[in-house]
């Protein structure tokens, strides 16, 4: 056991139990899982990424790069950072990138073939064959946990938050920001991802008006808490900083919630980054065995959690900061057998060890480690040469100066700076809206973090426009003040020296990427993955760039540094997908009739702008094929009705809506009558099909236009642009009646009779005329109905107000029984459209695809002087050239449908030779002419009618007859009936 | 995520909005008149000016109105523009 006897912020009155691998174990409430596991003494927590090294405990925070595991209880998650869970009753937990076993480990072998994997090794050594024939064999090996196999069980929620001033961080920096801005009036919000605020004052042993850390921190929540304006949230990451200041961050677990994690959208006028730094460790031999563990993180288990982290510690640094980790764990009980200090000259801090009797050995460095699973000796050498001597110790504190956390600076675009009497990048320029705020600064001393966090408060409220409040800094007692020597590298010795734990990134692949000539530290990154792995180099990037800058004979400043993205830490599925999951990803838009066809058995499918509509109608034994040809012959040779009410439908109103329909369809409208329709063809502005439909004038200044389902918001916004943009002198209200107004279509040779049958007091004579639009009653409803026809056949539209239109469609269904009347789905209407050649822009258009090209040519009328899309027009005239055109095709094999998306080639040629002249955009079979049929692009198609192609499918490669894309009723005779 | 100034609603979330592209580009007054340099130049080419440029924008989720504004396409910095709008 390593729990020491006293201290500590863990409640010994509730324990806890926990299982690891299996095991059982007890832990403190306080306590997070590394803790625990710490207090346990278990060393190994998981292999390595690539090596599969046995890893222990690094860090007792956000930077953690080895202790990562898959919880599996209470919820299942891979990926999680033992340092930042809370130990909770029932945990359940299990190491990584193992097998069999953590102490037994078959992948440990690559460690004997690392010479075979060196950086760049994906790139070079799976070129030859294909990546997935290797694949499998890689992600057995690789990988930080595994996804979860059943359905998350966990709820997620978003929420949308608005503040002026919102603080990062709930160190000394964001408390001190927070109390400025708050006690200004600002709404001021602090986050912080620890389960209490405080950061490193928490385990430090500054003393702050007289007293310890605690006192002053709780202090400052309580006012906080206190003020209505101010909102605080523990165990909350910001994840990222966007355009406009628009703040990520997700808090796990939330108090009073049934919420796993909530999403926080947070707007923020004024964002106060107050993030603190991390310590990173050196780059020696052997660096990352069990036991070698970051000097501020040993303090901090011996502090918050009363852990001691090792019995016999040797510390190894390069700035004056780990002094104070020594005489902190001295004065705890444990024995600290030296302070290795790569420095000549270390300053006043070095009276923290001797007045311990600690022995420190200036101008030395650990130059390796004995141990595989534990540090058992550090190997000490002097740094100008030397004998390495060992020094017995199963604790190895390494400190190499301190990171300020400045991703979330980099998330607005700007760029860190190199500080040399820091050695670490800090900010340089601030953005306009963004200030950082005390370590993340590069300020390192309490004292000094608290000014700076009171300034950066009060520099964020005063740029809103408030008071600058009156505060003044209490008095701190602080340790020795920061120094530090860089020592980017120790050279010597046989093991490995990481520089990136997490992706198990070496010296070696570093000093091989510079051997390859490799000099942007971008792209030693990318070829290295330095810093590319789930914790974003937090601890690491500063010593690849030492490592790079030393290579290259140039100062770390000039080497630069990558760049940070969001996410800060890695962001679960679960919570990016909050509330929209199965059902509610989508909602689906409904008719009137939805419920009616699903009560009938129909077989619904996807119809765009999210709805859902029958595909078909499917009887007891039916296939879809038989159903489909059912219901075609039915309106060819009967009575077929169909739910049109997904349609898009515009009402057009004002005096201008000619106007305007002249310069969006292709041809003339200024002579359209009251009561008539006609179809028309939209094209964009490039000359490309953008969509067809009927517009029909209701009144003098008062029209109603249909457009496809799909396309419905595309024509919305064409015309909403047109008007409000370009023609804006146009007086031309468009109303969406969509969701108004259910369309019935009732179309075969009997339908007038089916109509008559079911009560109208509308005139149904042949004076009724195709394109006509007639008001009157049907089924005792006020409707609106117009002769259309997308099927080809005589056709009644009947429109009804939505609420009437599940009783005009029964009363419909009743009075069509004596002519078999027969509910058609969107595959019948589609084979139906095939038929009758019908191009539909949305299929046909390929973005390509011209009105010459799709055969509408009839339908311009270029002796209009401006209409959207001529010019372009005009000019794909001009160019001519070999355009593919809209064909029929009659394949050879009468039992074959040839696979929509097929590629046509030439005939005579092989299905692999590269000659590609088109491809097929729809194919069935036609029951009306009982043969397989196809609409297609062709190259140069009009003047192909009566050529040979071969259609080449996945399936088959079939011979096909070029035709005019029609193939039934061509004169358009039966819809004119 | 962009706050765009929506002279009638005022800031709102750029995924209330469709993006409509250059503001500064005109669609000649009579296309017929002009040679095809000219129109695909309007067409095709848009300026992808660095700096403040003039911006269509499609309050969609909300009032419906098409505005312009003006962008700096390096810091994001919005200005309205008055007297563009309707
Ligand atoms: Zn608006």
């Amino acid at each position: 056991m390593r729990r020491l006897a006293s201290g500590g912020d863990i409640d010994r009155n509730r324990p806890l139990t926990f299982r690891f691998d299996g095991r059982r174990y007890q832990g403190y409430a306080g306590d997070t899982l590394a803790s625990a596991l710490l207090a346990a003494g278990v060393d190994v927590i998981g292999r390595s990424f690539k090596y599969h090294r046995p890893r222990g405990i690094l860090s007792a925070g956000v930077e953690e790069t080895n202790a990562i595991v898959q919880v599996t209880a209470p919820f299942e998650e891979p990926n999680v950072r033992a340092t930042m869970l809370p130990l909770v009753d029932g945990l359940d937990a299990r190491s990584v990138n193992c097998w069999p076993g953590r102490r037994f480990d078959v992948g440990a072998l690559n460690g004997l073939l690392a010479p075979l994997i060196p950086a760049g090794f994906y790139y070079k050594t799976f070129l030859w064959r294909r990546w997935d024939f290797y694949a499998r064999y890689i992600r057995r090996m690789a990988g930080l946990g595994k996804t979860p196999a059943v359905a998350e069980p966990g709820r997620y929620e978003r929420v949308h938050h608005h503040v002026d001033v919102l603080i990062i961080g709930a160190g000394a920096a964001g408390l001190a920001a927070a109390l400025a801005a708050a006690r200004s009036g600002a709404r001021t919000m602090l986050l912080d991802d620890g389960v209490a605020p405080g950061g490193q004052l928490l385990s430090g042993g500054a003393q702050i008006d007289g007293a310890g850390a605690a006192n002053w921190i709780g202090a400052v929540t309580a006012e906080l808490d206190g003020l209505d304006n101010a909102t605080r949230l523990a165990r909350t990451v910001a994840t990222g900083v966007y355009d406009h200041n628009l703040v990520i961050a997700v808090e796990e677990a939330p108090e009073q919630s049934w919420v796993r994690e909530r999403l926080w959208h947070i707007r923020a006028a004024r964002v106060v980054l107050a993030s603190g730094a991390v310590e990173r460790p050196l780059v020696f031999p052997d660096n990352d065995r069990p036991g070698v563990m970051l000097a501020g993180a040993a303090t901090a288990y011996v502090k918050r959690f009363a852990v001691a982290p090792g019995w016999r510690a040797v510390y190894f640094t390069n700035n004056a900061s780990a002094y104070a980790g020594a005489a902190a764990l001295h004065d705890a009980g444990i024995e600290v057998a030296a302070v290795i200090d790569s420095r000549a000259d270390p300053g006043a801090e070095i009276e923290l060890a001797c007045s311990r009797g600690i022995e420190v050995r200036t101008a030395h460095a650990v130059v390796g480690v004995d141990g595989r699973s534990r540090v058992r000796r550090a190997m000490v050498a002097p740094l100008r040469g030397g004998r390495p001597a060992p020094v017995d110790a199963d604790l190895l504190g390494v400190s190499g100066g301190f990171n300020p956390l400045v991703h979330l600076y980099s998330h607005t675009g700007a760029r860190p700076v190199y500080d040399d009497r820091l050695a670490a990048f800090v900010p340089g320029d601030m953005p306009p809206t963004l200030d950082v705020a005390g370590a993340a600064r590069g300020i390192f001393d309490t004292a000094g973090v608290i000014k700076d966090g009171f300034r950066a408060g009060a520099d964020a409220v005063h740029s809103l426009g408030l008071e600058r409040p009156e505060i003044d800094a209490p008095p701190v007692d602080d340790g020795p003040s920061f120094a530090i020597e860089p020592l980017w590298t120790v050279k010597g010795g046989r093991g490995k020296a990481f520089v990136d734990y997490q992706n198990d990134v070496t010296l070696d692949d570093i000093a091989l990427a510079h051997r390859e000539n490799f000099r942007s530290i971008e792209h030693i990154k990318r070829y290295t993955t330095a810093g590319m792995a789930t914790d974003q180099g937090k601890t690491g990037n500063p010593n690849v760039i030492g490592a790079v800058a030393e290579l290259a004979g140039a100062t770390a400043g000039e080497t630069g540094t990558t760049t940070f993205r969001p996410p800060y830490r890695p962001v679960s599925f679960g919570v990016i997908g909050g509330m929209e999951r199965g059902q509610l990803i989508i909602p689906a838009r409904t008719t009137p009739i939805t419920a009616w066809n699903k009560a009938h058995g129909a077989a619904m499918n996807e119809a765009g702008a999210n709805f859902r509509r029958p595909f078909y109608y499917p009887r007891p034994g039916e296939s879809m094929a038989d159903a489909v040809r059912r219901e075609a012959l039915a309106v060819r040779n009967g009575v077929g009705i169909y739910d049109g009410t997904p349609l898009g439908k515009f009402e057009l109103h004002g005096r201008d809506v000619p106007v305007l329909l002249e310069l969006v369809y292709t041809n003339r409208w200024h002579d359209l009558a009251v009561g008539r329709g006609r179809y028309g063809l939209m094209l964009r502005e490039d000359g490309r099909l953008l969509d067809d439909g009927v517009t029909f004038r209701l009144d003098d200044d008062r029209y109603l236009m249909s457009c496809g389902t799909g396309a419905a918001f595309t024509v919305l916004t064409h015309l909403e642009r047109a008007l409000q943009t370009e023609w804006r002198h146009l007086k031309v209200f468009v109303i969406n009646v969509s969701a108004q107004w259910a369309n019935l279509c009732v179309c075969g040779p009997r339908a007038r009779e089916v109509l008559a049958a079911v009560g109208t007091d509308i005139d149904l004579s042949p004076t009724f005329r195709f394109m006509d639009f007639r008001r009157g009653r049907v089924a005792g409803v006020e409707a609106r109905v117009a002769r259309v026809s997308y099927t080809g056949e005589l056709s009644f539209e009947v429109n009804v107000r939505r609420r009437h239109a599940r009783e005009v469609w029964e009363a419909l269904m009743a009075a069509g029984a004596a002519w078999d009347i027969t509910p058609i789905g969107s595959e019948t209407s589609g084979v139906l459209r095939i038929e009758k050649g019908f191009v539909a822009p949305g299929i046909e258009g390929d973005n390509i695809t011209n009105a010459d090209d799709a055969g509408m040519s009839w339908i311009v009328d270029m002796s209009k002087k401006d209409f959207i899309g001529r010019r372009s027009l005009e000019r794909d005239r001009k160019l001519g050239g070999e355009r593919q055109h809209v064909v029929g095709l009659l394949p050879d094999d009468p039992a074959f449908v040839v696979a929509e998306g097929s590629a046509l080639l030439q005939s005579g040629d092989h299905a692999d030779t590269p000659n590609f002249q088109g491809h097929v955009t729809a194919s069935c079979f036609s029951p009306t002419l009982d043969r397989p049929i196809a609409l297609a692009l062709l190259k140069n198609g009009h003047h192909r009618h009566g050529e040979r192609v071969v259609v080449s499918g996945l399936q088959r490669t079939v011979g096909a007859e070029v035709t005019r894309p029609v193939f039934y009723d061509p004169t358009g005779a039966r819809m004119r009936a | 995520m962009l706050l765009i100034p929506c002279p009638w609603c005022g800031a709102c979330n750029e995924n209330e909005f469709i993006c409509g592209g250059e503001s500064d580009r005109k669609r000649p007054t009579d296309p017929a008149a002009v040679d095809d340099k000219t129109w695909t130049d309007y067409l095709y080419n848009s300026t992808n000016h660095k700096g403040m440029t003039g911006e269509w924008w499609w309050h969609v989720h909300g009032c419906g109105k098409w505005f312009t504004i003006r962008r700096d396409t390096v810091t994001h910095c919005i200005e309205s523009a008055p007297g563009d709008q309707t």
